[in-house]
């Protein structure tokens, strides 16, 4: 009797048999502005993989009779200070700006998880140890500590991607070690801990997977702040570097045509605002989805 | 009040220690020899030990941090290699003209935000929400590098109203100053703006439907003082100590503007130092605005503490 008791509500609500994952999907279906970032990022990783066969030209071909050629048929963004078609390099630009987002929010996830998994579930002395390297570095405003770093370590895009990664970490540690000190006195972490599994194994399979959607949310956001690092990096020359092309790069070498070719600062730049845009909406939808005080 | 003083100071002591040991730890990043890339273009090996020695380089590490932070505490941040003068100088002749930069940006950001966040939160679910809500996306995903480039298109080029670049002193020329600052204020605001334009709703939102609101009302009195003088003035509160945090964000911001803009700032130093491998300057500027962080986030704090009656008791 118990038993269909207990069962009978799941054979009516389909819904509680889906995973968390596939019901916070649907939830983040919903929101239109989320959908529409999602839309949006999607389109330009296709852009960025698919550059050499979408791309009209090789972005690197200088073609001295569109010398800062206004937009035209043959080249729909016009042409830059070295007759580069600009069309072309906005789109292989993409590569680097997504690339430069994903691989430096990757590094901090690397680091800052492990360091954040320790000072949570730690404590004491190990705990005070890290937050105050977490607060010195987080003391260090963002931008100013990813250009000291590439200084000293050398413009390149590389340099750049390590810099905004190693920047970025403090959030994650110390995102991840007040996740875990919200978890950490919870039953059933309290029920792994008493049948013997070792503090790794806890913090790996029983924390990390219920503080996840919290990381991934601050992802997402991170990775819209990481882009526009990179093009403020690229744009200072100490990101990608000359001829490759880079969004932030090529507003560097615009500023000094605004008068002659003014299309040379507006596409980089709108691509910019679209990718970093399309990120923090689908930053905020994920957070709704995800978070269930976000949730109407 | 002399209790929560002590136990902040007490963390605000290690992170500026922390602070200092990365910001000299920056220099161990230098590829191979720091003295073959701090003298540059010299690959004279007498040259080189020069620097060697000139620097403290062939010192143990914990020795060279010790003799380096003695020097800062005394004021002594080295000499810049570029213009052969020293970084503390530098710093202080540099320093005004960025606070001016981030004072006025901070004046547009609140000009901004804080009205906007009010009518956000006063329509909320209608029309003018939305609106705030784009403009605030707007705020915080357009790179400020290029609202200053597309400025100074429409502005200067296109318009010629406002000067493209350049900086005049406020006590030469006060009209000229407020001409040349204007447009980067504005671009340096905008994604704070955006920012306190967010805090600003939610905190409102969050007054709105407190008890003493509906009291206010309740007994009468006018919806626009019930606004003003219940609701605006307790959510201002932690707006703007939340406004204080976000310095290290201005900080960060007037790098790109005052190199745009052509603002001779810490930004403008910074990015110099960058280029010329004045390491000496760019440890300066780094360890000048951490510390200035740090000091803005304790006085936000006690100011938070002391305007807060609860926290008070």
């Amino acid at each position: 009797m118990s038993e269909a008791v207990i069962a009978a509500p799941a054979a009516t609500n389909p819904a509680a048999e889906q995973s968390p994952a596939r019901r916070a999907f649907k939830r983040l279906l919903k929101r239109k502005g989320a959908v529409i970032g999602l839309a949006v990022v999607l389109l330009f990783l296709a852009l960025a993989v698919f550059a050499p066969l979408i791309a009209p030209f090789d972005p690197t071909e200088a073609n001295w009779g569109a010398v800062r050629g206004a937009p035209s048929l043959d080249n729909l963004f016009g042409g830059d200070e070295l007759g580069r078609d600009v069309l072309s390099r906005v789109i292989f630009g993409a590569r680097a700006s997504l690339l430069a987002g994903v691989v430096s929010v990757a590094i901090a996830l690397a680091i800052g998880i492990p360091l954040g998994l320790l000072s949570g579930y730690a404590g004491g002395l190990v705990d005070g140890i890290l937050m105050r390297i977490t607060d010195a570095m987080l003391a260090v405003p963002f931008l100013i500590l990813a250009i000291a770093l590439a200084a000293f370590l050398g413009p390149s895009l590389t340099n750049a991607m390590i810099a905004i990664g190693i920047s970025a970490t403090p959030i994650f540690v110390r995102l991840t070690r007040a996740q875990v000190q919200a978890v950490r006195v919870e039953d059933y972490i309290e029920a792994a801990r008493a049948v013997g599994n070792p503090p790794l194994r806890i913090a790996f399979r029983h924390i990390l997977p219920n503080i996840w959607p919290a990381l991934m949310v601050q992802a997402t956001l991170t990775i819209a702040s990481a882009i526009i690092a990179e093009a403020s990096l690229s744009f200072l020359g100490l990101g990608q570097q000359p001829p490759a092309p880079s969004w932030g790069s090529m507003l560097n070498s615009a500023k000094d045509f605004l008068t002659q070719a003014p299309w040379m600062a507006v596409y980089p730049g709108i691509s910019i605002f679209i990718i970093v845009l399309s990120f923090n909406l689908l930053g905020d939808g994920l957070r709704d989805a995800l978070d269930p005080r976000h949730r109407e | 009040m002399t209790r929560f003083l002590f136990r902040r100071i007490a963390i605000l002591i290690p992170t500026l220690i922390f602070v200092s040991i990365i910001i000299f730890g920056l220099q161990q990043l230098l590829p191979g020899d720091p003295a073959i890339a701090m003298a540059g273009e010299e690959r004279d090996p007498q040259a080189i030990a020069e620097v060697r020695a000139k620097y403290n380089l062939d010192k143990p590490l914990p020795v060279q941090y010790w003799l380096w932070i003695s020097g800062v505490l005394q004021g002594d941040f080295g000499e810049s290699i570029r213009i052969q003068m020293p970084v503390a100088r530098l710093l202080v002749e540099k320093l005004p003209v960025t606070i001016e930069l981030a004072v006025l940006a901070m004046i547009v950001a609140l000009a901004i935000g804080l009205p906007m966040g009010v009518i956000s939160a006063l329509y909320n679910g209608r029309w003018p929400d939305y609106v705030a809500n784009v403009v605030g996306l707007w705020g915080l995903s357009t790179p400020n590098f290029w609202l200053g480039i597309m400025l100074i298109l429409l502005f200067s080029v296109e318009l010629g109203w406002l000067p493209a670049s350049g900086y005049i002193s406020p006590t030469e020329d006060l009209w000229g100053n407020l001409e040349s600052m204007i447009m980067p204020a504005f671009v340096l605001g905008n994604a704070i703006a955006a920012v306190m334009m967010r805090h600003t709703r939610s905190a409102m939102l969050q007054v709105l439907s407190s008890d003493y609101i509906r009291t206010a009302r309740a007994k009468g009195l006018f919806e626009r003082v019930v606004i003003a003088k219940h609701a605006f003035r307790n959510a201002a509160v932690p707006v703007i100590t939340l406004g204080a945090l976000e310095f290290g964000q201005l900080l960060s911001g007037a790098v790109l503007t005052e190199q745009i803009f052509s603002i001779p700032g810490f930004g403008k130093l910074i990015v110099d130092a960058v280029f010329n491998r004045d390491y000496a300057v760019v440890q300066g500027v780094v360890l000048c605005t951490a510390t200035a962080y740090i000091v803005l986030n304790l006085l936000a704090d006690i100011a938070y503490f002391l305007v807060n009656p609860r926290l008070r008791s």
